[in-house]
């Protein structure tokens, strides 16, 4: 954001160059996107991301028709999988994998000055490589989730159908579908600006990942500073804290979805226009680096 | 110095990285034209290069290009193109899309990028590998690559940071003879190299640095002729170099005359140019002798950057 968007913000909005500027995005989006879901670094993501796939795949291959389960058992198990792997591990590593790398990858490989050499906003770069990660994290944890969920069911035959098309099924697909979004889209600008901060996002990264298993047990007005506060609340079959899993499972206060998906996508906003500011501070000096 | 908007200008430009000195106190004004700029390793040429393009901010001072600064990118960057010396490109990309792709940054459409990246493609002489991967070529590949993404959109201000590097004979000739069109153009062209004699041949002007400071500036002759410590060499080709010898030694600006190797010359070090000049002349009508030719010896790039920061000074061989 330019002193004059400070001083004058009508004048900066009328007079701002949005059809070049969405032009740029694209052309980022375009490249990165490509980059990101086709680098052979992503490769431990999509084994990450599909993971619990195959194993509700070879479960609905070893329990045809439902013979040794039940549809309620199996909807705690992927209520279990989602919260416990997927928003602490999978979705988090994988964001921190990706979002990290779309900055530091260029500075490690020496090929970000390309960008600053563009006409382009530094703000327009960062709003490109956020939107190429949002977008190749969403897809495959989207993707990942999706065969979870149908695995899950599918082996039910007519019962498994009635769950999902006549029973809370669908709901609960798109819950689990909104809460993947919304966790790519925290912790990718989470991590998108700690790339952006540090020459080694690994140690902040454990910090983070202390804070969201951990929030709990702070304040009540610093749990809202917590990506997983949010997702918490959307999730559609909450899990009961009991045992070991009470250290991973937030017991947060209750916060209405209305007010969860806004409070996110402030949480996420504001450190993406932190991560604007910064970026307009970075410097090429790859030596240093 | 005058600071006019046509000009790269810096004011009073320091740059520090943490406790390293960059440059200091640098005060420029560079006018359209080929500008060399000529230092050892370390001496802050990249870093004058990287603070005109924006890739580094200055500590303290200001950096104008054409009254544009890189915080206005939209318009800064439609005027420069900077040809780092980073070898290093996107992964996975040929030579045609590491061009188009930055076109399209630009705001560029396809076709008007694909026109753009072909035409820059041409003038580097790189058609046939175009749509080859860029890590399978060769070193000099590379730098003509990178020369026509820095040149693709046009730009009205090049930094060429030590371009003929990796470059064989040929490919170093034709990059010169491209530098000197686009200086003939009105373009500013800002170069750094350590081939001085060949920049040399091409530089409007020369920007002398060592270890971080400008030591000199402006057209190389009169860099040269501001340099009183050191007698200007003068070599005369001529069919009677003893016999002018013999007259020069007379002569109280002249320090030293020196027959040529070869026996057809005379190697004169003078404290005045123009009075030897005046002298030359006398002596031709007086004593009658023809002159090949006379050429100034050590008004290079090279000898004057000898005299300002190391020792000695070259001159070429006699």
């Amino acid at each position: 954001m330019s002193s004059t968007a400070i001083a004058n913000p009508r004048k900066f909005w009328a007079e701002a160059p949005w059809q070049l500027w969405f032009t740029q995005i694209l052309a980022v989006l375009r490249i990165e996107l490509k980059k990101a879901l086709w680098m052979r670094r992503s490769i431990w993501i999509y084994l990450l991301a599909f993971a619990p796939s195959v194993m509700f795949g070879i479960h609905a291959l070893t329990s045809p028709m439902g013979s040794h389960c039940s549809i309620e058992e199996d909807t705690r198990v992927l209520a279990y999988t989602f919260q416990i792997f997927y928003l602490r591990v999978g979705m988090f590593f994988g964001c921190m994998g990706l979002f990290t790398w779309l900055f530091r990858g260029e500075i490690v490989e020496k090929s970000l000055h390309y960008y600053f050499l563009a006409p382009m906003r530094r703000e327009v770069l960062v709003i490109g490589k956020f939107l190429a990660g949002f977008i190749a994290t969403s897809l495959v944890f989207g993707a990942s989730v999706l065969l979870c969920f149908t695995f899950a069911y599918e082996h039910f035959g007519a019962k498994g159908s009635a769950y999902v098309f006549n029973g809370p099924g669908l709901g609960q697909l798109t819950s689990y579908l909104l809460v993947t979004v919304l966790a790519c889209l925290g912790f990718g600008a989470i991590f998108l600006a700690l790339s952006l901060i540090f020459k080694n996002p690994i140690l902040p990264g454990v910090v983070v990942l202390l804070w969201e298993s951990f929030h709990s047990v702070a304040p009540s007005l610093l749990q809202k500073f917590s990506v997983s506060f949010y997702l918490k609340q959307l999730a559609p079959v909450s899990i009961p804290p009991d045992g070991l899993l009470a250290l991973f499972t937030v017991v947060a206060e209750p916060v209405s979805p209305w007010l969860a998906i806004p409070g996110l996508l402030c949480l996420s906003v504001a450190i993406l226009v932190f991560a604007c500011f910064r970026i307009r501070k970075t410097e090429i000096s790859y030596l240093a680096d | 110095m005058p600071t006019t908007s046509s000009n790269i200008v810096f004011e009073n430009v320091s740059k520090f990285y943490g406790e390293v000195l960059g440059v200091n106190r640098v005060n420029l004004s560079l006018p359209p034209g080929i500008t060399s700029l000529v230092g050892p390793n370390g001496s802050g040429k990249t870093t004058l290069m990287n603070l005109v393009t924006g890739l580094v901010r200055p500590t303290q001072g200001r950096v104008s290009v054409l009254g544009l600064t890189p915080d206005q990118p939209e318009e800064f960057f439609r005027h420069v193109g900077y040809c780092t010396q980073f070898d290093s490109f996107p992964k996975r990309v040929t030579g045609f899309e590491f061009i188009f792709q930055s076109l399209q940054l630009r705001g560029l459409g396809k076709n008007e990028a694909a026109r753009l990246a072909g035409e820059a493609i041409d003038r580097v002489n790189l058609r046939e590998a175009a749509h080859r991967r860029v890590a399978g070529y060769s070193k000099g590949m590379r730098q003509r690559i990178r020369l026509a993404q820095s040149i693709a959109h046009h730009p009205t201000v090049l930094v060429l940071d030590e371009p003929l590097n990796g470059l064989d004979p040929m490919a170093r000739a034709e990059s010169i003879a491209l530098f000197e069109a686009l200086g003939k153009q009105g373009m500013h062209v800002v170069i750094s190299s350590h081939v001085l004699h060949e920049v040399d041949k091409i530089s409007d002007q020369v920007v002398l640095m060592s270890y971080g400071y400008v030591v000199a500036e402006g057209k190389i002759h009169g860099v040269r002729t501001e340099v009183k410590e050191h007698p200007m060499q003068i070599l005369v080709r001529c069919a009677s170099p003893a016999l002018l010898a013999s007259r020069l030694f007379s002569q109280d600006h002249v320090v030293e005359a020196k027959l040529n190797n070869d026996g057809k010359g005379v190697l004169v070090r003078t404290k005045d140019a123009n009075m030897f000049y005046e002298l030359l002349n006398r002596i031709i009508v007086e004593e009658d002798f023809a002159v090949e030719t006379v050429a100034p010896n050590d008004d290079d790039v090279n000898s004057v950057y000898q005299y300002l920061v190391g020792s000695g000074g070259g001159g070429n061989a006699v």
